[in-house]
């Protein structure tokens, strides 16, 4: 291994520029794997057979949702979490 | 390489590039197909103010900053100082902005793809000088407004057509080059793969939609990657040992459908009543 600098030095979260929220309806999800895919933050956690999505650098772009083949994420106005979840400013 | 094969790890994470960046996003497939191992060298564009903007530094592997015009130079001055090392196995990456390529680091680019040093150069084309507010570069196609070609009193957006930049770079027989779009996830995938084997340059041109600098919304960057290929405006071509291969689009669009979806493209369809 080529030494590997202690990167990344994240200061912020980008989840907080977040104006709609991924939500996944699991129910409708098959792993296809396309939404991790097309992330391009990097956002979705593989998990046996699913997905989920992990907020603190989700930038609420809907690539996912737009491009999930089954309709199984929703794009919420994050407002309506009322701050709850990932992506505050540390 | 299937996409449960591709690393869970992230190479490049919590940069600031525009939510629905497809520039980051092809630099971190890149990053999953090449791994670990591997030196990024990149110049002055999007990629490096949104990686790097300390103290916030989007990169797990190495990378190194320089002038915008040097990014092939240096290049292969990390070429030579590994092998020198005895560390041939690490990989170094080049990326740059489509200005930073087809306009101001071609002539470093040509040196390095004549030296036939190993490594690989990844152009990631969003068709203008985002970054400084989206001017328009060789790569800007032909009717696109930008910042420097607009739309207006006599004025009808870029004027020239489209640099054929893939052509420059086989011209100089090297292993492989190829164009790739961030819409063809497993032909890009498939692409970094080869550009990995090749004994010497390697070149791949992929095609990010840009939200901001296109005037479209974020979700849709995936879809106009895909689009621009289904309507005949982008080729995902390769260059292999002297000949070429063009995929054949096998579900072609109207190009009307790909321009109604950006901004820079508005005035076109204006222009035909909206037949395109
Ligand atoms: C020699 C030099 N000229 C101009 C600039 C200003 N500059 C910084 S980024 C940039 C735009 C780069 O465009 P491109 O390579 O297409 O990358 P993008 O920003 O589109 O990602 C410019 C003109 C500079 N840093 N150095
Ligand atoms: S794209 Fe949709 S179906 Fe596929 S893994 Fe993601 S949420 Fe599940
Ligand atoms: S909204 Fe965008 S950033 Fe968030 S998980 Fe979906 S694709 Fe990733
Ligand atoms: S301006 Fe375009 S290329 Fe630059 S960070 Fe934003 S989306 Fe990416
Ligand atoms: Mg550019």
């Amino acid at each position: 291994m080529i030494p590997v600098l202690p990167t990344p030095h994240l200061s912020s979260r980008t989840g907080a520029w977040r104006m709609l929220r991924p939500v996944l309806e699991a129910e409708k999800c098959n792993g296809c794997l396309v939404c991790w895919l097309f992330c391009p933050e990097g956002s979705i956690r593989r998990e046996n057979g699913s997905v989920s999505i992990d907020l603190d650098y989700c930038k609420g772009c809907g690539i996912c949702a737009r491009e999930c083949p089954r309709r199984a994420l929703r794009m919420v106005e994050e407002a309506s979490f009322m701050g709850e979840g990932g992506g505050k400013l540390a | 390489m299937r996409i449960e094969e591709l690393r869970e790890e992230e190479f490049v994470c919590g940069s600031f590039a525009c939510a629905g960046c497809g520039a980051i996003l092809a630099v971190r497939l890149a990053l999953k197909v090449l791994g670990p191992e591997t030196v990024v060298v990149t110049t002055p564009s999007c990629l490096l103010g949104v990686t790097t903007f300390y103290p916030q530094l989007a990169f797990k592997v190495p990378c190194v900053n320089v002038p915008f015009p040097a990014t092939a130079a240096a290049v292969s001055g990390l070429v030579a100082g590994l092998r020198r090392k005895g560390r041939e196995n690490v990989r170094v990456l080049g990326i740059a902005g489509d200005g930073g390529t087809v306009d101001i680091g071609l002539q470093a680019l040509s040196g390095a793809l004549e030296r036939g040093d190993r490594f690989i150069f990844l152009c990631y084309d969003n068709e203008a000088y985002m970054n400084t507010g989206g001017q328009r570069s060789g790569s800007t196609p032909l009717g696109a407004s930008t910042a420097t070609t607009p739309v207006g009193r006599g004025a009808k957006g870029e004027d020239r057509p489209k640099k054929d930049m893939l052509r420059i770079v086989a011209a100089h027989n090297i292993p492989y080059a190829a164009s790739a779009s961030i819409g063809y996830p497993a032909d890009y995938i498939r692409k970094l793969e080869k550009a990995v084997k090749a004994g010497g340059p390697a070149y791949i041109q992929v095609l990010t939609p840009c939200p901001p600098g296109w005037g479209y919304r974020s979700d849709l960057t995936v879809h106009l990657a895909r689009l621009a290929v289904q309507a005949g405006q982008w080729a995902l071509a390769e260059y292999e040992e002297g000949a070429w291969r063009v995929k054949e689009v096998s579900n072609p669009r109207p190009v009307r459908e790909y321009w109604a979806l950006q901004k820079r493209f508005a005035h076109l369809l204006q222009e035909s009543g909206g037949e395109g």
